[in-house]
């Protein structure tokens, strides 16, 4: 980038498109990117106005949930698989990171439950749903790990009883329940790797879709709330209702249709 | 883009399956602020239940601590792994070759399909090749080359014939000692005895951990051996984590355990499961169905109509239905 | 007033042991552990409270 100093002009912005490098894969993932999630529905500061209840919380929790388990987990691996057994504060840390791991669980089937009576695979919704589940049974099997990797009583009677539903599957081939060397790093890198990008895919999910809308209220035609054939948005009583309330910014659905 | 779930008209509504996009009202709604309290209100539950209530940690079997506790079932254990008939010796794939000992649907058995991979061979390892370790044991070291140089029949009857002579209630392990009547059992006594005194000395755990290399982090070889005697289950037992205790939900003492396991426990308690010899692929089989039926639950009709059927979002959207109606 | 870390990690040793005899319900061929049923109890408790309990929104609505 070179400025010409006969005339003073400006160098040109680098980080400008240009039709030349529409092709660059750079360009199509960054367009495929923002077109899908541009910053206002990537990180909304509105939510419809059915976003009105105390379940809505639990998916928040259950991340706030995984961020102090993983944070606890990052700690106990500073000090090594032993530090627990020997040290108070180690033992204290560990105690944190069993909790989490019950208030992660506690928060997730909360919000299982609430997502199940909410129908929320509904309106393309499915692949939030299904990588919900997968989340779920990815989290029982890092948790699975976890235990396995105490090196205590407990850890030795579950890894000689669990063996053997999991040979009987075939599995136990290579996933050797009994050798606490595989299993926790399963438990400390492959797993936790597996739930951060599923969750990571889930959320961005919600993000794109939106959160479901509920049901048609009862009595009414499925539909709720559309339009008339003047044009204007109608609900359940047929009166007109609002339209976007949400000035100076981009829709949340805005090119998508959920 | 699928019209699946725009106006009605390109594709029958399935109030299910599709919605109708939102024209309502938006109110404020900060997302990162959310997060922040409830990664506070987390933080505080958590440190809280890890003062109050702390965590359990109860300390390991050794094969040291099991045949000082309870000699007598070490040595019990002993001899059926050198004759082979422990549960070690005879579970099949992934660690020895024993027919008909894995589980199976039908045709369908992928234990056996998997074949052996942590190979096992219980007289050797457990056995034979820890007593070869010991230095300086001129009457143990007798005892196993007169062993491994018999013929397999001449073992076999040593065997059953120490296998019976240790059921016997004249069998005892008084003054550091196993006594057992030397009714025809050859080398095995001093087999055994060898074995369960190298055992109380702690050499025995080192020898299993360490029999290929220096550094070990595969606990498959001493936590087999010592799942296979009575020991260990007994302490399991005594705290409810027994399979037909629906141990798997259960931790030691009063902590809660995984209760998220229920199902999968529950599966093991009822017939056929609980008493099949192949109860364990049952239920994992029966387990994968539900979960991937969970999994898939958007497809499934009747089932994914049971929100709407149970009208429990009535409540959930209360707010939003009385909105509508002024 | 020197604190150390093994003081303050003596300290939260813990305040009620749930080491020692579990404690179990028996209901027909169900058997739960109390500190189970109590989980699973308070979800329960929590789920039907989180969708009764009235979420106030703020800043109000724009029509």
């Amino acid at each position: 980038m070179t400025v010409d100093t006969h005339t003073g002009a400006s160098p040109v912005d680098p980080s400008a498109d240009r039709p030349e490098d529409a092709d660059q894969w750079s360009a199509r993932l960054r367009r495929t990117a923002v077109e899908a999630l541009p910053p206002q529905k990537l990180l909304p500061d509105r939510q419809p106005a059915y976003v009105a209840s105390w379940i809505y919380v639990f998916g928040v929790l259950t991340l706030a949930a995984l961020v102090v388990v993983i944070a606890t987990g990052c700690v106990l691996a500073i000090f090594g698989p032993t530090w627990w057994h020997v040290s108070t504060v180690g033992l204290f840390v560990n105690s944190l990171h069993l909790w989490s791991v019950e208030v992660f669980f506690f928060c997730m089937v909360i919000h299982l439950w609430g997502k199940f009576f909410m129908a929320a695979w509904r309106g393309r919704r499915r692949a939030t749903w299904i990588t919900g589940v997968v989340c779920f049974v990815v989290s029982v099997g890092a948790a699975f790990t976890g235990y396995l990797s105490q090196q205590n009583f407990d850890s030795q009677w579950i890894s000689t009883q669990a063996k053997d539903g999991i040979n009987s599957t075939g599995a136990g081939a290579v996933f050797n329940v009994t050798n606490f060397g595989q299993m926790i790093m399963w438990h400390i890198m492959l797993l936790p790797l597996c739930i951060v990008v599923l969750v990571g895919i889930h959320v961005l999910l919600v993000r794109l879709r939106g959160v479901v809308p509920p049901f048609a209220p009862p009595g009414d035609s499925p539909g709720g709330i559309s339009e008339n054939d003047a044009g204007h948005l109608v609900g359940a009583t047929g009166r007109a209702t609002a339209t976007d309330t949400n000035p100076g910014a981009v829709r949340p659905d805005a090119g998508t249709v959920s | 883009m699928s019209g699946e779930t725009t106006r009605r008209g390109r594709r029958h509504f399935n109030p299910d399956r599709d919605v109708d996009q939102w024209h309502g009202k938006y109110l404020p709604y900060d997302l990162p602020k959310e997060f922040a309290i409830a990664l506070l209100a987390v933080v505080i539950l958590v440190v809280g239940l890890a003062v109050v209530l702390s965590s359990p940690d109860e300390r390991p079997v050794t094969v040291k601590s099991w045949s000082t506790a309870d000699p007598m079932d070490f040595a019990q254990t002993a001899i059926t792994e050198l004759d082979g008939t422990s549960g070690t010796a005879t579970y099949g794939p992934p660690y020895n070759d024993v027919k008909g000992s894995s589980q199976s649907i039908g045709p369908f058995s992928p234990e056996s399909w998997a074949g052996v991979h942590h190979p096992i061979d219980t007289a050797q390892d457990y056995v034979l090749g820890p007593l070869q370790t010991l230095p300086d044991d001129p009457a143990v070291a007798a005892a196993v080359k007169a062993y491994t140089s018999a013929s397999p029949a001449q073992k076999a009857t040593w065997t059953a014939a120490y296998e019976k002579a240790i059921a016997s209630p004249s069998a005892t392990f008084t003054d550091g000692a196993l006594r057992i009547p030397p009714r025809g059992v050859g080398p095995v006594a001093p087999i055994i005895s060898g074995l369960t005194d190298m055992a109380r000395s702690g050499a025995l755990d080192g020898a299993l951990l360490s029999s290929h290399q220096f550094y070990g982090t595969d606990y498959t070889k001493p936590l087999l051996f010592i799942a296979d005697g009575a020991y260990l289950e007994n302490l399991a037992t005594n705290q409810n984590l027994g399979g037909s205790q629906w141990g798997m939900m259960n931790e030691t003492g009063n902590y809660p355990g995984q209760a998220w396991l229920w199902l999968y426990t529950l599966w093991y308690q009822v017939p056929p499961m609980n008493t099949s010899a192949s109860g364990d692929l049952q239920v994992w089989a029966l387990m994968m169905i539900l979960t991937l039926g969970l999994a898939l639950l958007p497809f499934i009709p009747g089932l994914r109509s049971i929100p709407r059927w149970s009208r429990v979002y009535r409540l959930i959207w209360r707010q939003h239905y009385r909105d509508l109606a002024e | 007033m020197q604190i150390s870390i093994t003081t303050i990690g003596a300290l939260f040793g813990s305040l009620i042991n749930l080491n020692g005899n579990g404690h179990y319900v028996h209901w027909g061929f169900i058997q739960i552990s109390v500190a189970n049923l109590v989980v699973i109890a308070l979800m329960v408790v929590v789920f039907i409270a989180a969708i009764l309990i009235p979420f106030r929104r703020h800043g109000g609505g724009e029509g």
